[in-house]
């Protein structure tokens, strides 16, 4: 059913569909109103779930963990400061083989303190063995969580779902979204069967000390699980769009107006809207550009890139966060998927906008664009403000 | 013939552990149909090296601090199953595990009143990464981060008063214990299995290794910690003590004496003044001497 | 794929710890025994298993020696023997 609704409600309304038994989180902006809408569903009877109220992100990550092991489907979310503060816990879940679905609300990381948009949180834990997902506007956010499940709680899979929505734009915008009914969700994500968990009837033995014996082969299990995901995400999202009507591709990228492009961006989240805006509008007047959005940034899909680009000769990559001391953390995994291949883009650039929440405007992307015939930048600020750098501290 | 325990042996505790007798005692009075959830440390090291684990009861351990917090979803996940009534959730961990670094998943599982028993297993210091001092680290204790030198007698703080805290939180039921004591840890664990809601028992597990004692005399010194008065043995009920060992006051040196982590006090007048002070002043606080 | 991930219950028995044993390793004399369990209980192996009085003894592939035991019997009815060092009972 169609309704215009906020974000975060969105998302609330997503997991209800999905039926977790316990959910637990910590709150903090922009992800209030998501454990919000869904305290008042339970406290309404229209969710069945135990709702536990936290101290802390950590603790709510470590809930939401007991609960999975214990065999019921749990639900947290999160964003920035205690993402990183849950960092610990995640890297657990994910080492357990739990599944899980987490939403991340992007935000940017102290210090210094701030709580808009930008994408250094999720990409700060890009290492941890969980699967992260992009999503660009909020009917995306609502399919990506329902997947989410889909996908995490697949026996061949078994790794935790982080699904990234770009905090205050995605969870505080109001959009016109379709809430699939619950019966179709049920049809589409079966109750949740563990592999293992702990139960009285059948005793076993969780977390246990791995040494250097044992411990590098269930990190080279995760590894090779992630190869196992890159071809399930296509097949999960072509029987969403058999259930549902809507239809995401592979669900790996997408690809707007890449073909016989002259220059295209890669972006993630969000700002991929206002790509598509300014591509439409040059296309229009007869410009060869377009975008490559990713939606898959765990795991990488390096083939569905290549195949992608490798005819565009002008590339640029637009990061929403920085891996500090080297260059842009989307960028690289782009020029990596070039490595050693016979066809490349000539120019591949890298550029970091956006960071604590600085708008990127129509006129940003078009800037971009027109840097693009220049040579190639290896990393380069856009919208800077030199007024507030100087070299020397001095008040 | 075998010993039916659900903790079995072929663990690697060091030979007279104190805390492997406590953890058998607790799980044994617990039963079969209990879920444990186990803080990093000693414990958790010497029974799940992977292939081979001790627990014949479901177990997991998840982090350092986290154990109450792992174990309120647990708790919560077999409420919503509708099985919380037929299974004992335990959460468990050290003294480091619970006083510091988890203090604050404690608070909140306390908080919160989820159905959990939480066992503390206070050997006074974090003795799995080597003998480093902990919030529970007793007065002028020798351990390798608050060694005696010139400049120091020791651990300088006195011991964090976790049981009090614990029963700030208005828990129906606070217990301390002792290995000295066997049958009272297990009657203490079957008591807390019982009541419904948060609860906390404390057990004192002497350390053959970080106190410096022989293995065969574990028992012993637990014993002289609670007859010097300087680990009291009380329980709580929703508040008021129900309960408390009495004893005839030895003075402390005798419990100081025999354990090498307390040598370098011998000789000094103040150090043992100060300690004595300690214990005369739980056993007047919670009336241990036999007669009062 | 999965590497290791849980651990079966109750398989370190397959881990014989007697062999730690060094100095000494109980005698239970099974005279004066009044079947108090005091023995079973506060062995840390968990490895001293009888039914009444007088039918208590240990495991010593997993005995450790730690001597809790014969300190802890109220009739002295456990006695430290000295050993080889092996671990094996003399």
């Amino acid at each position: 059913m169609r309704e215009f609704l906020e974000g975060s409600r969105a998302v609330a309304e997503a997991v209800k569909l999905c039926k977790p038994g316990v959910i637990s989180a910590y709150p903090i902006t922009p992800q209030t109103h998501i454990v919000e809408e869904l305290a008042q569903m339970v406290a309404n009877g229209e969710l069945n779930a135990q709702f536990v109220n936290v101290e802390s992100e950590h603790s709510a990550a470590s809930v939401v963990l007991g609960a999975v092991a214990t065999g019921v489907r749990a639900f947290t979310a999160t964003s920035s400061q205690g993402l990183i503060y849950m960092a610990e816990v995640l890297f657990n879940i994910a080492g357990l083989r739990l599944p899980l679905v987490l939403t991340c609300a992007n935000r940017a990381l102290s210090a210094p303190i701030n709580i808009w948009n930008d994408q250094q949180d999720s990409i700060s834990l890009r290492d941890a063995g969980w699967i992260q997902l992009y999503a660009e506007n909020n009917q995306e956010v609502v399919d990506l969580h329902i997947m989410g499940y889909r996908l995490s709680e697949d026996k061949s899979i078994m790794l935790p779902v982080m699904v990234c929505m770009d905090g205050f734009i995605l969870t505080h915008g109001m959009e016109s979204v379709d809430i699939p009914e619950q019966d179709k969700v049920d049809k589409f994500l079966p109750p949740y069967q563990p592999l293992y968990k702990l139960d009285p009837a059948e005793p076993l033995t969780m977390g246990m000390l791995a040494d250097p014996d044992y411990y590098m082969e269930t990190r080279f299990a995760i590894q090779e699980t992630f190869k196992d995901v890159l071809k399930l995400i296509p097949k999960i999202n072509e029987e969403f769009r058999g259930q549902f009507g809507r239809d995401y591709k592979d669900g790996l990228v997408e690809e707007y107006y890449t073909k016989g492009a002259e220059k295209v961006i890669v972006a993630m989240g969000s700002v991929c809207g206002t790509i598509k805006e300014v591509v439409d509008e040059l296309r229009a007047k007869g410009k060869k550009v377009g975008l490559l959005k990713i939606i898959s940034y765990r795991p990488f899909p390096y083939t569905k890139v290549y195949e992608a680009l490798k005819d565009v000769p002008r590339v640029a990559v637009l990061d929403k966060a920085v891996s500090l001391g080297a260059y842009a953390p989307l960028a690289v995994e782009i020029k990596a998927a070039f490595s050693g291949k016979k066809k490349s883009p000539k120019v591949i650039s890298s550029f970091v906008a956006g960071l604590g929440g600085r708008d990127i405007t129509l006129e940003s992307i078009k800037e971009i664009f027109k840097k693009m015939t220049q040579k190639e930048v290896n990393l380069e600020f856009i919208d800077l403000k030199p007024e507030l750098l100087k070299e020397e501290y001095g008040e | 013939m075998e010993n039916k325990t659900l903790f079995k042996a072929g663990h690697t505790a060091c030979a007279g552990c104190g805390q492997v007798i406590a953890a058998r005692l607790v799980i044994d009075a617990a039963g079969s149909n209990t879920i444990v959830v186990n803080n990093t440390g000693c414990l958790e090291v010497l029974s799940t090296r992977y292939p081979e684990s001790a627990w014949s009861v479901p177990w997991i351990h998840s982090l350092f601090e986290n154990a109450a917090a792992v174990a309120s979803g647990v708790e919560a996940a077999l409420i919503y199953l509708g099985k919380k009534e037929a299974i004992n959730v335990i959460a468990q961990g050290g003294d480091g595990g619970t006083a510091d670094i988890g203090l604050q998943a404690l608070s909140g599982m306390l908080e919160r009143g989820h159905d959990i028993l939480y066992v503390c297993y206070d050997n006074e210091a974090y003795e799995n990464t080597g003998i480093q001092r902990s919030g529970l680290t007793p007065y002028a204790t020798n351990t390798t981060t608050t060694p005696p030198g010139t400049k120091s007698i020791g651990n300088i703080r006195p011991k964090k008063p976790l049981p009090e805290i614990v029963l700030a939180h208005g828990i129906p039921y606070v217990a301390t214990a002792s290995v000295a004591f066997v049958q009272d840890v297990q009657r203490k664990v079957e008591k807390a299995i019982s009541i419904k809601g948060p609860k906390y028992i404390q057990i004192h597990v002497p350390c053959p290794l970080g106190w410096r004692h022989e293995p065969n005399f574990t028992v012993e010194v637990a014993k002289l910690a609670v007859e010097t008065g300087l680990y009291p043995i009380i329980e709580y009920e929703n508040g008021a003590l129900i309960s408390r060992r009495q004893f005839t006051p030895k003075p402390v040196e005798e419990y100081l004496k025999v354990q090498g982590r307390f040598k370098h006090l011998l000789s000094n007048p103040e150090a043992l003044k100060e300690i004595q002070r300690i214990a005369d002043n739980n056993i007047q606080k919670y009336g241990l001497k036999v007669g009062s | 794929m999965f590497g290791p991930l849980i651990i079966k219950p109750s398989t370190s028995k397959g881990d014989k710890t007697g062999s730690w044993r060094v100095k000494s390793s109980p005698q239970f004399l099974r005279k004066n025994c009044i079947g108090c369990r005091m023995c079973m209980l506060v062995c840390p192996e968990g490895c001293i298993e009888g039914k009444e009085k007088n039918t208590y003894t240990c495991d010593y592939s997993y005995c450790k020696g730690c001597g809790l035991c014969a300190e802890v019997c109220p009739k002295a009815d456990i006695i430290m023997q000295e050993e080889e060092a092996e671990g094996k009972k003399k």
